[in-house]
């Protein structure tokens, strides 16, 4: 993350809801006992959702406590891995995927889009706080790229013009259908079904040619 | 082509209900308790006899990893990991199975977990699949309450838990070491091996990390016999294999099709072709972004399977094909990828920290032809220099790229260092 870096903005103390200090519970109940540093990745997503979408030093601290883990190797988790975000983010996050299926279908264009919709560049966050935008690595959505991920949701088989459509619904307060946007349901050939294609009335059998037969 | 009565994933686009009612309906769980009750040896034998070579890019034998494990505990738990950190650009394999045929890979992970001895598996999915995590977290939730999972699974007298970790964004966790040390609730640096996981992995307990296809392929396995998986591809690249085709053709598609498809068959069949027609076709990358690119030239008569992409300096990964056609950009391609390595390598090993980042520049440089003939043998050189020098394949999946560029771009890339050079020549008269 590129945002600019807001100290003021590092509140003095965390602690977990009493409704997510139960899911924090449950997490570590996954673990071997004496293992509950397996819930670290668990527990950094916990508090950041808590946290308004970012994970502020004070609930690093307070999932090191949680843990019983030296603040140090909370740190290094939270530094580590790229959904974390250290510095406050906007309301809805929009990462737009530029590796190369989704550059080779136009990414270039819904990236300049985005831009445009939300009049702020790479990294920088809206001024009312709506939005930041940020450029991703490959989402694991390939052919049905272009993708973007806006919170949860994957946005697929994107243009500039589907793109500005959905960042307008969201400005609107709306909620953007996910998916692809192209009409396809998933990631099945856009021409028409090449397999599967006297499976539709539900015979698809793992069985095999008989089924029943085991 | 592939017969629909052999594809495995038959709800793969999600247009059948991906519930328990519907995936019994497809034949999943059908008597999963007398798969159990012929015993693991004969799971790993089945296993081992069908072919099944891991489907996550590495092409290791699964029956084979599979009887790696303790045949008796020591006292220590045996762990099966679920490799679901799909994130190898192109891929997008396992996503469908995970959303739509969420079953499939249940019914796998007992199999598996009672082929090696494991009462606990984790699934590690990776942090943006949070629908696909949603889709998974219904379905086990439906296992256990069918009581297919859990105490005594199946009825087999067998204890199975299934529990899902989910990551953070980190593209080296599909490295096995490095997820086991995510799992573990650390920074993902992979570990040395030996130790290999099969003997110290999970918690230092025995362990094996497979890939979401490889598992979910194994109840069709063993329901139907090894001699019918074995039957399809060819010798030593047997099965079916799910493709996924991105880039430049006119319909992307996710598609099961037979092991070793002939590449263009694949694409004109199943994606509808090259945009503009096969003769406009310029390079494929067959395997997702860590295998070298192969030019048009080989894709007319290249299979897809280890084997064959093998011998054509390539290989089939995980089965992610991008297409490119005479539009692409090919240097900015494999500049793009470059970055790719470099923001995602873990920093551990000095020749891929130094080396990821050097490649980038110097494929920056290579874009607009500002590099010297002379550097461009300099970096094939040094990507040489990369890969095989660290502790994980993550230094390997940088260089290829690069390496493939070169021997079969070389003209391309002195066409643009020559031109640049005119143009530096015009401006400076």
């Amino acid at each position: 993350m590129s945002a600019p870096t807001d100290a003021s903005a590092q509140p003095r103390s965390f602690a977990f809801t009493p409704e997510n200090a139960k899911k924090a519970e449950a997490a570590v109940a996954a673990y071997p006992k004496g293992r509950q540093a397996s819930a670290v990745l668990a527990l950094l997503d916990l508090a950041q959702r808590q946290n308004g979408g970012w994970l502020p030093r004070a609930a690093m601290d307070a999932v090191a406590g949680f843990l019983d883990m030296p603040p140090m190797r909370v740190y290094e988790v939270a530094t580590f891995y790229n959904m974390y975000n250290l510095e406050p983010v906007g309301r809805h996050h929009v990462e737009v995927c530029t590796n190369v299926s989704c550059w080779l279908r136009g990414s270039d264009d819904v990236l300049a889009a985005c831009r445009n919709a939300l009049g702020i560049g790479l990294g920088e966050t809206s001024a009312d706080g709506g939005f930041t935008l940020s450029e991703t690595e490959c989402l694991g959505a390939c052919v049905n790229a272009p993708v973007m991920m806006i919170g949860g949701d994957y946005y697929e088989d994107l243009d500039a013009g589907t793109a500005t459509a959905i960042l307008a619904e969201l400005k609107k307060g709306g909620t953007p259908r996910p998916g692809p946007q192209s009409g396809r349901r998933a990631c099945e050939p856009a021409g028409g079904l090449t397999t599967l294609t006297g499976l539709s009335d539900g015979r698809g059998d793992a069985r095999g040619d008989e089924p029943g037969a085991s | 082509m592939l017969r629909d009565a052999d594809r495995i994933f038959t709800n793969l686009y999600g247009f059948e209900d991906v519930g328990l009612e519907g995936a019994r309906a497809r034949g999943d769980w059908d008597n999963t308790r007398a798969l159990i009750a012929k015993g693991r040896d004969w799971i790993v034998d089945e296993v081992k006899n069908s072919g099944l070579r891991g489907r996550g890019g590495a092409g290791f034998g699964t029956g084979m990893k599979w009887s790696f494990m303790p045949k008796v505990s020591d006292g220590r738990p045996h762990y099966l990991v679920i490799n679901a950190d799909e994130g190898e650009p192109g891929t997008c394999k396992d996503r469908e199975i995970l959303r739509h045929e969420p079953h499939k890979l249940l019914e796998g992970a007992l199999l598996a977990a009672v082929a090696m001895g494991a009462n606990v598996s984790y699934i590690y999915i990776r942090g943006e699949f949070h629908r696909e995590t949603e889709a998974l977290r219904r379905a086990i939730g439906e296992a256990y309450e069918a009581g297919l999972i859990g105490k005594d699974a199946c009825g087999s007298g067998w204890d199975f838990d299934v529990h899902l970790h989910v990551g953070a964004g980190a593209y080296i966790c599909g490295e096995e070491t490095a997820l086991l040390e995510s799992l573990e609730g650390r920074k993902g640096m992979p570990r040395l091996k030996p130790p290999f996981p099969a003997n110290t992995g999970l918690y230092g307990c025995p362990t094996t990390v497979n890939n979401v296809e490889s598992i979910a392929v194994a109840p069709a396995i063993l329901r139907r016999g090894a001699d019918w998986f074995a039957g399809l591809g060819r010798s030593n690249n047997t099965g079916t294999k799910i493709f996924c085709i991105s880039g430049h053709v006119n319909h992307p598609c996710t598609v099961e099709e037979e092991m070793s498809v002939p590449l263009r068959e694949l694409i004109e069949k199943h994606a509808g072709g090259v945009r503009g027609g096969w003769d406009n076709l310029l390079a494929v990358i067959p395997g997702g972004s860590s295998v070298p690119l192969i030019p048009k030239s080989v894709c007319e008569t290249v299979l897809m399977d280890f084997d064959s992409l093998r011998e054509a300096q390539s290989g089939l990964g995980t089965g992610a094909v991008i297409v490119m056609d005479k539009s692409t950009d090919i240097v900015r391609v494999i500049a793009r990828l470059s970055r790719f390595y470099m923001d995602e390598s873990c920093g551990q090993c000095t020749p891929c920290r130094e080396g990821t980042g050097w490649l980038w520049r110097m494929m920056e440089r290579l874009v607009t032809g500002n590099i010297t003939v002379e550097e461009i043998d300099l970096l094939d050189e040094v990507s040489r220099q990369i890969e095989g020098h660290t502790i994980c394949a993550h230094g390997d999946a940088a260089a290829w790229p690069v390496q493939g560029l070169i021997r079969h771009f070389r003209p391309e890339l002195e066409r643009r260092v020559a031109a640049f050079q005119a143009r530096q020549a015009d401006q400076a008269a």
